[in-house]
């Protein structure tokens, strides 16, 4: 290891016994030190939610975290604390989901959690990321192995959830729709994905830039034309 | 989220009305438009005064703020100008006035949408949208403009105004015209109308309801399927009296046209007693070409009649239904050689051409094979035996259950099978037992009796020559029958007309727990009689059939494409016109991981790499 002139770092090489030590070096040993505190913290959050005998955070446990950060366990937070720590099982948060998610705002206490959950807010809105926690909603309401779609009453509800808040009007009409009509029992992800395009390109109430000649899916075609004939 | 902002009735309130006077100003003229985001904003605003908590949900205010922007806005606007105007440019003042108002109640009515949802609905309140309308509506005019209507009902400016109030007067209006079949005055009144600037539209769509109407009764009248076909005739006389409104009152207007056009394609497809137009027109066809119809037309008449056909198969939508029916109906005619007349199919569908060929190949195939016997005892099958061999492409797909003949018949198939492939080394022929018809000798205790059934009855009875009684499940074993043909085959045989098995226990249907006897006793006065068999629900098959078509063509469209290029969207691909079968195929194959969406492109299509791959973890 190279011997570097230690402006960063404020103390000379002599107080500590390697001398060899790069700046980053000091730095990242003096972090992680103080992370391995941390990344302890975070675990035993983690055990105090845990169900004893699965090792992992189950339905009841949530429930829990949830009172105790005050927040409702419908509410969207928690599917983007899920997004954040890319859990694979809905209900369910393992030891490694719970530090993927927490570590980088070093949550370790039920305080810091409930920051967290705003900062998340923030972070979520950025484009970027938007589309990603919007696939990945869908992705973790599979809940059957080799399931593809999800059926209409839950993707009403989540629509809402996720996507209300930006879009409310397109969302609610096109749930309405949703539950009238009969063509489809099931939404899959193309569909999904299409109607997140469709709000963000398509101009509303009026469609005029819609061209059903696109490959839309069929649904938002039919959604297009119920609304139009709503209109007449 | 986002709920910790409450917002106050006056707050939210200040906001819409921003929303409200920039309708106003668009509505006096003002180029401005509300963009998606306006719209969006001002919907989002009465939906979060609408789903605070209480006391800050303030669905009954916006209610009533509702109703009060409208009264507002027409007393301090439109009452005025409306009053300060005086004869005819009051009444335009009203009519611009009355256009004005629908538009803001549409546009009102949007942004307050979120309440016609819940809060009206459950308190069984009037709708946004009448109650907007009705503002309007109670408006008080003073009783100088009902004169001044009557004053200036003759004036070409009113015609323009109050078109659509004087069509629907009884004594002057299209629909009465049309009624009585006044021609000269439908004449007189599109040259009248003709000169107003869409003036005729409003004829037309009474036309148009007027021939709508009509065809829709006829239609309804029917009710079973012999006066299908006097339907038939009677739509196509309808079509020949409308066709000359258009072309002599209308003086062939396109306008008109299209309304007739139109007229057809509603009532013609509609479903007539039970089954579709177009299968309707088939069997229509179908009578006229095989004995020149009830009326025993000449062939002149019957090509003339053709033609009229023709003409109504432009309205019906479903044409290649109409081709499968026809082929259906007429496949079976020509095979049972009940047809009377082949010049006339020909005329009618290409494709019959290529069949009746194939029946006159078919014909002569029976002589060889005749004459092959007669020179080779020894092939001898021992029954007397007919096949008629078809080129696959130019019929019907038919299907046929792997049956187990009897004996004798089988040894009929190898001795054919032997002839065939000296003759053909090439072809491969695929037997279609289902379609066949055999006469078998049936020996009773009174009288022997020749019955006439299809080959698959003739099988199950020549079981009975082994074995007295025969439970339905052995049934299924020995003839290698399924349940979906068994049942019905059975009951042909025991439960209908003739009982030439009798069941155990004596039902009217067959079950698995049934057996079956070879029934001695049976006798009837005739020496040969016909055991027929109902026919399965063609209908339902032949439209499934269509769809299968139309999507195996898709199929191969699209596996073609993603042969040349990397990726196509909808108009590059030619996939034909039906543009919401061609999604919903695609909408098959992307579920399946065969096609995806390109990710910079979600308008352009492409093979999924490595197709059936694992699914993705998040």
């Amino acid at each position: 290891m190279r011997r570097s002139a230690s402006k960063k770092t404020g103390q000379s090489n002599s107080t500590s016994a390697s001398i060899t030590f790069s700046a980053t070096d000091f730095f990242r040993s003096a972090s992680s030190k103080a992370s391995s505190k941390e990344m302890e913290r975070i675990d035993n959050l983690f055990y105090s939610y845990a169900n004893r005998s699965s090792g992992m955070i189950d339905p009841e446990g949530i429930e829990t975290l949830c009172s105790d950060m005050e927040v409702d366990h419908t509410d969207v937070r928690i599917l983007m604390l899920a997004w954040k720590m890319r859990a694979e099982k809905q209900g369910y948060f393992t030891l490694e989901e719970w530090r993927r998610g927490l570590k980088s705002p070093r949550a370790d206490t039920v305080n810091k959690l409930k920051k967290v959950l705003l900062d998340l807010e923030k972070e979520v809105k950025r484009p970027s990321n938007f589309v990603d926690f919007y696939t990945y909603a869908f992705r973790y309401c599979l809940t059957e192995e080799k399931q593809k779609s999800i059926d209409i009453e839950s993707i009403c509800q989540l629509l809402d959830l996720v996507l209300g808040p930006h879009f409310r009007a397109q969302v609610d009409y096109f749930t309405e729709y949703l539950k009238i009509q009969s063509d489809y029992k099931v939404i899959n992800m193309d569909q999904w994905m299409g109607f997140y395009r469709f709000c963000n390109q398509i101009s509303f109430p009026d469609f005029s830039n819609y061209d059903p000649e696109l490959a839309w899916p069929l649904i938002l075609d039919n959604f297009v034309e119920w609304m139009r004939a709503k209109r007449t | 989220m986002g709920e910790c902002k409450t917002f106050e009735l006056e707050q939210g309130w200040e906001y819409m009305q921003k929303g409200i006077t920039k309708l106003k100003g668009i509505l006096d003229g003002s180029l401005e438009q509300f963009n998606s985001e306006d719209y969006m904003m001002l919907y989002t605003t009465i939906y979060n005064m609408c789903t605070q908590k209480p006391p800050n949900d303030y669905s009954q205010q916006l209610y009533d703020k509702y109703k009060e922007a409208f009264q507002d806005y027409i007393n301090s606007t439109v009452l005025p100008s409306i009053r300060e105007k005086h004869n005819e440019f009051m009444l335009r003042e009203l009519m611009k006035r009355w256009a004005n108002h629908k538009i803001m109640v549409r546009w009102l009515s949007r942004f307050f949408h979120y309440l016609d949802r819940y809060f009206i609905a459950r308190r069984s309140l009037p709708p946004l949208n009448e109650v907007g309308l009705t503002c309007f509506c109670d408006l008080k005019v003073n009783s100088k403009a009902k004169d001044v209507v009557l004053d200036v009902k003759v004036q070409r400016e009113l015609l323009v105004v109050h078109v659509n109030q004087l069509l629907e007067k009884e004594h002057s209006g299209v629909h009465s015209l049309l009624r009585d079949d006044k021609l000269d005055d439908l004449s007189r009144m599109f040259r009248l109308y003709n000169k107003v600037t869409r003036g005729l539209e409003p004829v037309s769509n009474v036309f148009k309801q007027h021939i709508t109407a009509e065809g829709t009764t006829l239609v309804q009248q029917v009710e079973d399927a012999a006066s299908c076909q006097v339907l038939i005739r009677k739509i196509i006389e309808l079509h020949d009296k409308y066709m000359t409104y258009v072309t002599d009152c209308f003086q062939n207007h396109t306008l008109f046209h299209k309304a007739m056009k139109e007229a057809f394609e509603i009532f013609c497809n509609k479903t007539i007693a039970g089954s579709s137009s177009a299968e309707q027109l088939a069997t229509f066809c179908d009578t006229i070409l095989r004995k020149g119809g009830s009326d025993k037309l000449n062939d002149e008449a019957i090509e003339e009649m053709l033609e009229k056909v023709v003409k109504l198969l432009a309205y019906i939508s479903d044409k290649d239904f109409f081709a499968e029916f026809y082929r259906k109906k007429l496949a079976r005619g020509l095979l049972f050689d009940r047809s009377a007349n082949n010049e006339h199919e020909r005329s009618l569908l290409s494709k019959l051409k290529q069949q009746c060929g194939d029946l006159q190949l078919a014909k002569e195939h029976h002589s060889s094979f005749d004459e092959y016997i007669g020179n080779n005892p020894s092939t001898r099958p021992g029954i007397d035996l007919q096949v008629s061999v078809l080129t696959i492409g130019y019929w019907p797909s038919y299907k046929s259950s792997d049956i187990n003949l009897p004996a004798e018949m089988a040894r009929g198939v190898e001795v054919f099978k032997e002839f065939y492939d000296n003759k053909n080394k090439h072809r491969k022929l695929t037997w279609i037992f289902s379609l066949g018809s055999c006469h078998i000798n049936a020996k009773f205790d009174q009288k022997p009796i020749e019955l006439v059934v299809i080959t698959y009855q003739a099988c199950l009875l020549m079981l009975f020559n082994t074995s007295d009684k025969l439970s339905y499940p052995e049934i299924m074993t020995q003839s290698n029958l399924s349940n979906d043909d068994l049942p019905r085959l059975l009951h042909s045989l025991s439960c209908e007309k003739y009982k030439i098995l009798s069941k155990e226990p004596n039902t009217k249907i067959v079950t698995q727990n049934d057996s079956f006897e070879f029934n001695h006793k049976f006798n009837d006065r005739m020496r040969r009689i016909k055991v027929p068999l109902p026919l399965v629900d063609e209908r339902k098959k032949v439209v499934e059939d269509v769809h299968k078509d139309r999507r195996y063509a898709i199929d191969a469209a699209i596996v073609r494409i993603m042969k040349e290029l990397e990726s196509f969207g909808l108009s590059t691909a030619n996939l034909g016109p039906d543009i919401k079968a061609i999604k919903k195929r695609i909408e098959d194959l992307i579920s399946q991981e065969y096609l995806e969406r390109e990710k910079e492109n979600p308008n352009m299509f492409r093979g999924v790499e490595g197709y059936a791959g694992p699914v993705r973890k998040v």
